[in-house]
């Protein structure tokens, strides 16, 4: 019988029929996808933070709307996830608990302090960007429920790019103070924004089941060079600079060649010794602490409802 | 940490009038009404919704992969139930 379902298996993916929930997967492919899906609903959940910490201080009440409605979404696209995750057999609170005591991982993106408000919408053009890049690709993964949830978040993240370049251009055409902090921010989100899609190929250990199995559609490398070239222009637009010496055009591969990115600090961010991972992990507990007494609250109000209707 | 956990939704919604209703994903709410407004909060933030339908996970019966073979042959034998199937001449319209 196995034997049987690992042949069907394989003949789905090889036919680009999606897999769905209820049909046999080997445990390997379901470890993967509980991990990546999880790993993607902690970083939604998380990258809230960053963006948090300005909402108080938005520049305009236009600026200040856009903002909540940004980070609302990046609530709602954790959920999505978690419910993509949760048709594989686990539980989303223990997945949460996991992130909590620092078992599972989320986007070493967000364990950078968002510093002054030219980071907020460099955020939402270079991190979002990033992102989009990422999850486009992913509208296409090989597992039904990743992959719609992948299709409604790119629909949202639009509006989050786009946003975020827009008030760029506001500081671009500012005054210099609002350039500098522009560039500064640039400075400073440029190169962890080129880290968000992994290792390199050569060290990435998973990639080539992942790709095999149709979870990832295509190599970090691949994705990061579509990321440059699609951003080095906008760079340009803005009248700013990307702060990588080794950054040129080459006429024949039609692609942007760029400099080397430190893999030792994307390693020690991911080891949990980034600027802001104690600080972030620290917020997210004392959330889900101090909402205890409400989870539990609207349960006991749930059964006494129930009682009440029975009685 | 609490181990109780809120109870799973499906939830379905009616992108506009004229359409079904379609499945767009789960959340997990402490009852009905909760699991209604939190669906309406987590998939109809753009307008995306005129109508939203929540069920229990647990409520839902459904056919199982592993018997799809048996569960849907009765179906594959009878090419007759398609309008291919019959043959008509030429040069018979509306038909």
């Amino acid at each position: 019988m196995t034997n049987q379902q690992q042949r069907r298996f394989e003949a789905d993916i090889a036919g680009e029929r999606a897999i769905e929930p209820q049909d046999w997967m080997p445990d390997d492919y379901r470890k993967t996808l509980i991990r990546q899906i999880g790993q993607h609903a902690h970083s939604e959940v998380v990258g809230m933070l960053p963006e948090g910490n300005w909402l108080t201080r938005a520049p305009t009440l236009r600026r200040k709307a856009i903002l909540l409605a940004k980070v609302q979404d990046e609530a709602g696209h954790g959920l999505y996830l978690y419910s993509a995750a949760e048709t594989l057999g686990c539980a989303r609170e223990d997945l949460y608990r996991k992130m909590l005591e620092g078992r599972m991982k989320y986007s070493s993106i967000f364990n950078y302090p968002t510093l002054s408000w030219a980071d907020i919408p460099v955020i939402g053009w270079l991190v979002d960007g990033a992102a989009i890049v990422n999850q486009v690709a992913l509208c296409r993964t090989s597992y039904g429920p990743y992959a719609r949830a992948m299709v409604k978040i790119c629909k949202e993240e639009s509006f989050h790019q786009r946003q975020g370049f827009e008030a760029c251009m506001a500081l671009a055409n500012g005054s210099d103070e609002q350039r500098q902090m522009l560039q500064d921010a640039i400075n400073r989100f440029w190169w962890p924004s080129l880290m968000m899609f992994g290792p390199d190929d050569a060290n990435s250990p998973n990639s080539a089941r992942s790709l095999a199995w149709k979870i990832k559609r295509h190599t970090n490398d691949e994705l990061r060079q579509r990321f440059v070239d699609n951003t080095v222009p906008q760079v340009e637009a803005l009248g700013m600079t990307v702060p990588d010496p080794a950054l040129a055009w080459d006429e024949a591969s039609g692609h942007y060649r760029f400099g080397e990115i430190d893999w030792a600090e994307l390693n020690e961010v991911i080891a949990g010794r980034g600027i802001c991972n104690h600080e972030r992990l620290a917020a997210k507990r004392r959330a889900w602490d101090k909402g205890a007494w409400v989870r539990e609250a609207a349960l006991a109000w749930a059964e006494k409802q129930q009682r009440t209707d029975a009685a | 940490m609490n181990k109780e956990y809120w109870p799973l939704y499906e939830v379905f919604v009616r992108n506009r009038q004229g359409l079904s209703h379609r499945h767009v994903g789960s959340l997990h709410a402490a009852d009905d009404q909760m699991a209604l407004e939190n669906a309406r909060d987590a998939y109809t933030r753009r307008s995306e919704g005129c109508s939203i339908w929540v069920v229990r996970a647990c409520q839902i019966v459904a056919s199982q992969p592993q018997e799809r073979g048996e569960f849907f042959d009765p179906a594959e034998s009878k090419i007759y139930r398609h309008p291919t199937f019959y043959t008509i001449p030429d040069g018979i319209e509306h038909m």
